[in-house]
């Protein structure tokens, strides 16, 4: 099995490429459109700021390959938003693959809530989703970011932070999740091996 | 529920450890690849390594731990001491570091703070502060809080967290080493009054202590060293003991 790691202006890559060598996978590091379509998997994460990535992804048009991959695909914190319809992250553009509104979090009360959300927190409302196998009841997952995708209907998992936010979304062969299972301690790569298992 | 990080700290020197441990099941007690490892799997929720590093020409080995460290654990990790450039930052970010940790050079030249968050995204810039009271107030210290500064803590504290500092590591230096309790009062106002995460450190000696930064302390996180190294107190019953005073902790 090949899995191919999108390669673009995201930061953390490292931390996705080890944990995928601890699971034991044979990843790739790519921008080649030819080995990103060949690969059994395609994981797209992300770290950073939303318009630059859609620039980069759109200046090497890997926004139209993103779209027709047809092979699983997990989109990974940025990869989550980017994959969505609209980021209020400097009013960008997103991929639209998931129609849903990624927001900030404006806490009412900064002295309870502050932002960035970072830590571990909870998935709650897990669907029956074979990314989901055999997790724990509400396990705990690694989380850093300041904004998020709206509940939907594509909602597998969500989480509570000043607002329930979809934790994880599902779409056909596209799969996303807010949080960085590459540091999720067990239950990450227990999310890991059952998207590489799809 | 978003939980309070509980995150033992780990003191480099050329790459080992160098605060004694008293783990039995370590084979060698200066791997600080083996210490991580026993960490991660107690269910600590983050870890700091903390480099005393003194020469230049050795930073080459931390960039080097760092990828071993990453390599081998699945829990974010910060790595601090001796950083002052962004070209610092990039080679342990490169290398597997979740965050980094300034100190004495964002007192320097506090638009390195600016400059980091600008490069890398807020959310791995961790900015240190030592402080110490100095008649009835509090000022920022540096060089391991032997130094002396000008700086009022809070003021500080707030400067950074303007600058683009993601998270706050506030080490009392009038508590560090005592086991006494944190410096609660301190932490609470500072993290009252912040938008960003606070991370507690100096003066754990007991569960009690760790209870009372969390509810007291109104901190976000909490550090230690040789409670942890020296197992007077274990991470399992340090977060069944939290759950039992109603602290929403990660099991």
């Amino acid at each position: 099995m090949k899995t191919a790691v999108i390669k673009y202006n995201s930061g953390n890559v490292q931390s996705v490429l080890y944990a995928l060598e601890r699971l034991g996978v044979d990843a790739e590091l790519t921008d080649d459109p030819e080995k990103i379509l060949s690969a059994d998997k395609v994981i797209f994460p992300g770290q950073g700021e939303a318009s630059s990535a859609m620039r980069y992804l759109k200046a090497r048009k890997l926004d139209q390959l993103i779209k027709e991959i047809k092979q699983p695909f997990l989109g990974v914190c940025l990869g989550l938003q980017l994959l969505c319809e609209h980021s209020e992250e400097n009013d960008t553009e997103c991929l639209g693959i998931f129609p849903v509104k990624v927001k900030k979090f404006i806490p009412e009360n900064t002295q309870e809530f502050k932002v960035p959300h970072v830590g571990w927190n909870e998935l709650e409302n897990l669907s029956d989703n074979p990314i989901l196998k055999d997790l724990p009841a509400n396990p705990f997952v690694y989380y850093v970011h300041s904004y998020f995708a709206e509940l939907s209907e594509m909602t597998i998992a969500q989480t509570h932070y000043i607002h329930d936010f979809s934790a994880m979304l599902h779409l056909d062969n596209y799969y996303a999740i807010q949080a960085h299972p590459e540091k999720s301690g067990e239950v990450g790569e227990k999310l890991l091996s059952n998207f590489l298992s799809i | 529920m978003l939980t309070k990080r509980i995150i033992p700290c780990l003191d480099i020197k050329d790459g080992r450890t160098v605060k004694g441990v008293n783990f039995v099941e370590l084979r060698d007690a200066g791997d600080p690849v083996e210490l991580a490892k026993i960490y991660s799997d107690e269910g600590a929720d983050e870890l700091v390594f903390l480099d005393i590093t003194a020469t230049v020409d050795k930073r080459k080995t931390l960039a080097e731990l760092v990828t071993k460290v990453a390599k081998a654990i699945n829990i974010p990790f910060t790595v601090g001491g001796g950083i002052s450039t962004v070209e610092d930052v990039k080679v342990l970010l490169n290398a597997g570091a979740d965050k980094i940790s300034i100190n004495s050079s964002a007192v320097k030249n506090p638009g390195v703070i600016d400059e980091m968050a600008a490069e890398f995204g807020s959310q791995c810039i961790v900015v240190a502060i030592d402080t110490r009271d100095v008649d009835g107030r509090d000022y920022v210290h540096t060089h391991g809080g032997r130094k002396p500064t000008l700086l009022q803590t809070q003021a500080w504290a707030q400067e950074v967290c303007d600058r683009g500092a993601g998270e706050i590591l506030l080490t009392s230096m009038d508590h560090d080493g005592t086991k006494a309790g944190f410096s609660n009062e301190l932490l609470a106002e500072i993290s009252s009054a912040l938008s960003i995460p606070v991370i507690a450190s100096g003066g754990a000696g007991s569960m009690a202590h760790f209870r009372d930064v969390f509810t007291f302390g109104k901190a976000d996180a909490a550090l230690a060293a040789s409670i942890f190294h020296f197992k007077e107190i274990g991470i399992p019953d340090l977060k069944s003991y939290l759950g039992n005073e109603g602290i929403s902790v990660r099991k």
